[in-house]
């Protein structure tokens, strides 16, 4: 069988065009069974791109499911751990939502698009439990994922990109929330979410103006040094702000194998997200005997000493080792080392000390260092202007 | 308000038992029966003017001697017309077989055959003993078991090691497979090998081949354990069972509710707290234990929306699809069966002349059409029972299989068409019949859904197969009668260890709930 260039078995996304055009390093990787880049030019400057001026991301491949019908946001409520009739219309929540084991299945983000309408983005593939989830209930879930093409664009130009775009009015949308705009014809829906935790915004469109929209959005963007940007920067700035990566810092729970290798969302530091005063959601009855008997792990974020990311590191206390890094990065605008870790309940409280054993390689040559972390309170990156509104303009 | 200490949604025989089993140990029990009549499918019927038949199962043959003895059954007017009744595999040649408990007999049966049978029993009984025990106790617990667990799983180890080493090794190879392996390895004549594979797929969506139809018949012969040396009959039709436990229960002080049809179960955060009517009546108890069948249990009473999402996919897999419908014939006097004599007719006729002919009658079945040439088990009860029909007349009931619960062209449509051929069928045993009918009626797994309650019509709240019975019945993690939802039993033939008018289901859930302490 003979297979013609660029015939991959990969899907490509409504912006592959432009995305591949832009695609210096042809850099690829596999997301969700698209072909999305990793990097474009240059991580580190992809990376700066974000944080000092604008970056684009195209996450068309992330999972979409639109439920509608009179039971919509019941079914929500049942579905995810913390309470939807809290997001009102036209605002965004990010939740979690867990199995009868009250482990973590995934998380995303509910979209309240307008009364028993929502969208609800997730990282794993979810119509097989969704449709279990919807026995019972008068609601219609349907996998848009194909339907809607997305960009993230993020940053502290942000704004002004998307303005001088023509959208008029945008910096007075607050945080989570959401609004539509005409383009060329087409609805243009806009929410102020992102997963880098700054000023940022997503852009929703059909996929036949996505093209369209990146080229449109480059061109207003040339003046705020807009760039696009790839998993690797994203990975920097979703570390840096304190953000789990489902498959890195938690296997959703339906993945798992072994015993005992999923987490709760007490386990994940989300228990924040979970509303046990909701009368029945997924995972509950668990969740409340969790609470009752104690969590296995907590997570923390520790600062860690040096420059060495201490990726897949033990962690000890004293001599005992007492957990594991899921997510580690060098992080350029905090100037920190950060990790994630999952470490035994019975240590982690804010400022904690304990000692990670990072292994690094330069040239063949190994090196073991054991480096003194702290557990700290919050992310490292946490700019005002991410929740200022109007928004700064710059 | 909380009145009652339990409500018990639904006077099926299992319903009943379990209340008066736990009015017994001191609780203020109330059962909820939507029919007129308590008992469920233990229910007598006047299908046409002075015509009475048991509407749903129409012979006794397990229920477990201790229940009656407990309840004290004969005193509360149980009686039984006949027992011990022979099986006979009907030939289309007339050279019929017969069961009599450990014996065989028959024109054309070889003497290798009986020998076989006998040897073929003994193994049988003695593997069924075993099931007889383990299921007169709560099924054990494969994961978290606590000591009263493990030592049932060990008593039930240990049973087996003491079958010995052949019969061990003998009952692990056959519980698993199928009667009509079984059945060729064992036995030459067909009839034979029809009327006892017949037996493994009695009530079941299966055929011979299916697998683990052998476990089908060991549980069937768990009621020669319990004392059944072959089918009984019940004065008054099965019906008059429901009436003496139901009458048991109340001389325990349990009040009954017919008519009552409970609409849901009341839940407060996620705690069951009582009930409401289908007229709105709202009913209070600190616990309530459903005599429905799973499915009905979460999707309708419960409702599917108010428990968790692994929840509902385990009970939307319970396979519980019946194949099976309920012939009533009423008929102006005894028919001829060639090659019977009429006080042969009082036994149990099986029309499933070989074992291919069952496996073609659940063919169609599989593909959602009623079997052309369709098994039947037959109980003409008027020969014991002279007040089930005007004198001189009799009532015909028959099982038959198969009829699927979900037929093609629907049961509308076909049912006067299937009652004729079913009425032929019988008339290829006994020409007679055929003038002999004056009234007739049908119960397709339609009509027994709506009847009785149950979701698929399925007799046995689900399917009798290895993977739903003991610590998977009535789905994995759901054992031991309790529910996820506080509060909320199961006694429902659902429940280990099924159904068959055994009743050990409702006496194993009264002793669970009485054992966790619940509403004391």
């Amino acid at each position: 069988m003979s297979r013609k260039q660029g015939d991959t078995m990969m899907l490509e996304t409504p912006f592959h065009s432009r995305v591949a055009l832009a695609n210096e390093l042809n850099l690829w990787e596999a997301w969700s069974g698209y072909t999305t880049p990793s990097a474009y030019f240059d991580v580190e400057l992809e990376y700066f791109a974000v944080r000092s001026a604008a970056g684009v991301f195209d996450l068309s491949p992330m999972n979409k499911y639109r439920i509608t019908g009179p039971d919509a946001g019941a079914f929500l409520n049942r579905l995810v751990t913390r309470d939807v009739g809290k997001i009102g219309v036209d605002r965004v929540g990010y939740t979690v939502w867990c199995d009868n084991a009250g482990q973590v299945m995934d998380d995303g983000t509910i979209f309240h698009l307008a009364e028993n309408d929502y969208r609800l983005c997730a990282y794993a593939r979810a119509m097989d439990w969704l449709s279990w989830s919807a026995l019972g209930f008068d609601v219609s879930v349907v996998d848009e994922s194909a339907e809607v093409a997305a960009l993230a664009v993020q940053g502290p130009t942000s704004c002004s990109c998307l303005q001088s775009m023509g959208l008029d009015g945008l910096e007075t949308l607050k945080p989570f929330g959401i609004a539509h705009f005409d383009f060329e014809g087409e609805d243009l829906m806009v929410s102020r979410t992102g997963f880098t935790g700054d000023l940022g915004y997503e852009v929703w469109i059909a996929p036949n103006k996505a093209e369209t929209l990146w080229d449109k959005l480059f061109e207003a963007g040339k003046p705020y040094m807009i760039k696009p940007f790839g998993s690797q920067a994203l990975e920097l700035t979703r570390i840096e702000t304190g953000f789990l990566q489902a498959g890195v810092d938690f296997v959703p729970a339906q993945e798992t194998i072994r015993p005992g290798r999923s987490r709760s969302p007490f386990e994940l530091g989300l228990g924040w997200l979970v509303d046990l005063n909701k009368p029945v959601f997924n995972g509950r009855q668990a969740l409340i005997r969790e609470q009752q008997i104690g969590s296995r792990y907590h997570f923390v974020i520790l600062d860690v000493d040096g420059n060495k990311p201490a990726h897949n590191s033990f962690l000890f206390k004293g001599q005992q080792q007492v957990g594991t890094v899921t997510s580690a990065a060098w992080c350029p605008t905090a100037k920190s080392n950060v990790a994630f870790a999952q470490i035994e309940t019975a240590c982690g409280d804010i400022g904690d000390q304990l000692v990670a054993e990072i292994y690094y390689e330069k040239e063949l040559h190994w090196t073991r260092v054991l480096a003194p972390c702290k557990v700290i309170d919050g992310a490292v990156f946490n700019p005002a202007r991410r929740r200022m509104t109007p928004a700064v303009a710059y | 308000m909380t009145n009652y200490d339990v409500l018990v949604v639904g006077g099926g025989h299992n319903g009943l038992i379990c209340a008066a089993y736990l009015a017994r140990a001191g609780r203020k029990v109330m059962v909820l029966e939507a029919n007129e009549q308590p008992g469920g499918a233990a229910a007598s019927r006047e299908f046409a003017s002075g015509y009475t038949v048991s509407s749903c199962a129409h012979w006794l043959t397990q229920l477990s001697p201790q229940i009656s003895k407990d309840l004290a059954l004969e005193r509360h007017g149980l009686q039984l017309a006949a027992r011990d009744l022979d099986s006979i595999g009907l030939a289309p040649n007339g050279q019929h077989v017969t069961v009599t408990g450990s014996a065989v007999e028959g024109a054309a049966l070889s003497e290798e055959d009986k020998l076989a049978y006998a040897e073929f029993h003994r193994k049988t009984i003695k593997f069924s003993r075993l099931l007889a025990r383990a299921f007169a106790e709560r099924p054990p617990k494969l994961v978290e078991s606590n000591l009263t667990d493990r030592i049932n799983l060990l008593k039930l180890g240990l049973g087996m090691k003491l079958l010995g080493k052949e019969d061990m090794s003998e009952l692990l190879r056959l519980a698993l497979i199928n009667m009509y392996d079984v059945m060729e390895e064992h036995f030459d004549n067909e009839t034979l090998k029809g009327l006892l594979s017949f037996d493994g797929v009695l009530g079941a969506h299966m055929g011979p081949r299916s697998p683990n139809t052998v476990f089908g018949y060991l549980y069937r012969r768990v009621g020669d354990v319990h004392g059944y040396n072959g089918p009984a009959v019940v004065k008054g039709g099965m019906g008059a069972l429901g009436s003496a436990m139901a009458d048991a229960a109340r001389a325990l002080g349990v009040e009954i509710r017919t008519a009552s049809k409970v609409e849901k179960i009341n839940l407060d955060q996620g705690r069951a707290t009582g009930v409401t009517l289908n007229g709105g009546e709202v009913i209070g108890a600190k616990l309530v234990v459903s005599n429905a069948d799973p499915v009905t249990t979460f999707e309708k009473l419960v409702g599917f929306r108010n428990v968790e999402t692994g929840l509902v996919r385990r009970v939307s897999q319970i396979r519980m699809r019946s194949g099976v419908a309920k012939l009533h014939l009423a008929l102006n006097g005894l028919p001829s069966f060639s090659g019977l004599t009429e006080t042969q007719l009082g036994q149990r006729l099986v029309i499933a002349p070989t074992m291919d002919y069952i496996e073609r009658a659940f063919n169609s079945s599989k593909y959602g059409e009623s079997s052309t040439s369709p098994a039947l088990d037959i109980s003409i009860p008027s020969v014991h029972d002279s007040s089930l029909a005007p004198a001189g007349k009799h009532v015909l009931s028959a099982i038959v299989q198969y009829a699927p619960y979900d037929l093609g062209q629907g049961w509308d449509n076909h049912k006067e068409a299937f009652t004729q051929q079913l009425i032929e069928t019988i008339g290829t045993y006994a020409p007679d019949i055929g003038e002999r009918v004056v009234a007739s009626e049908l119960l397709t797994p339609v009509d027994l859904e709506r009847e009785f309650h149950i979701k698929g019509g399925h007799w046995h709240h689900g399917e009798i197969s290895l993977d739903q019975v003991m610590m998977m019945r009535p789905f994995p993690g759901a054992t031991q009668y309790g529910t996820p939802v506080e509060g909320l039993y199961l006694c429902g033939a659902g429940t280990h260890p099924g159904g068959g008018v055994m009743g050990l289901a409702g006496r194993n859930a009264a002793r669970e709930i009485i054992k966790r302490g619940g509403a004391a």
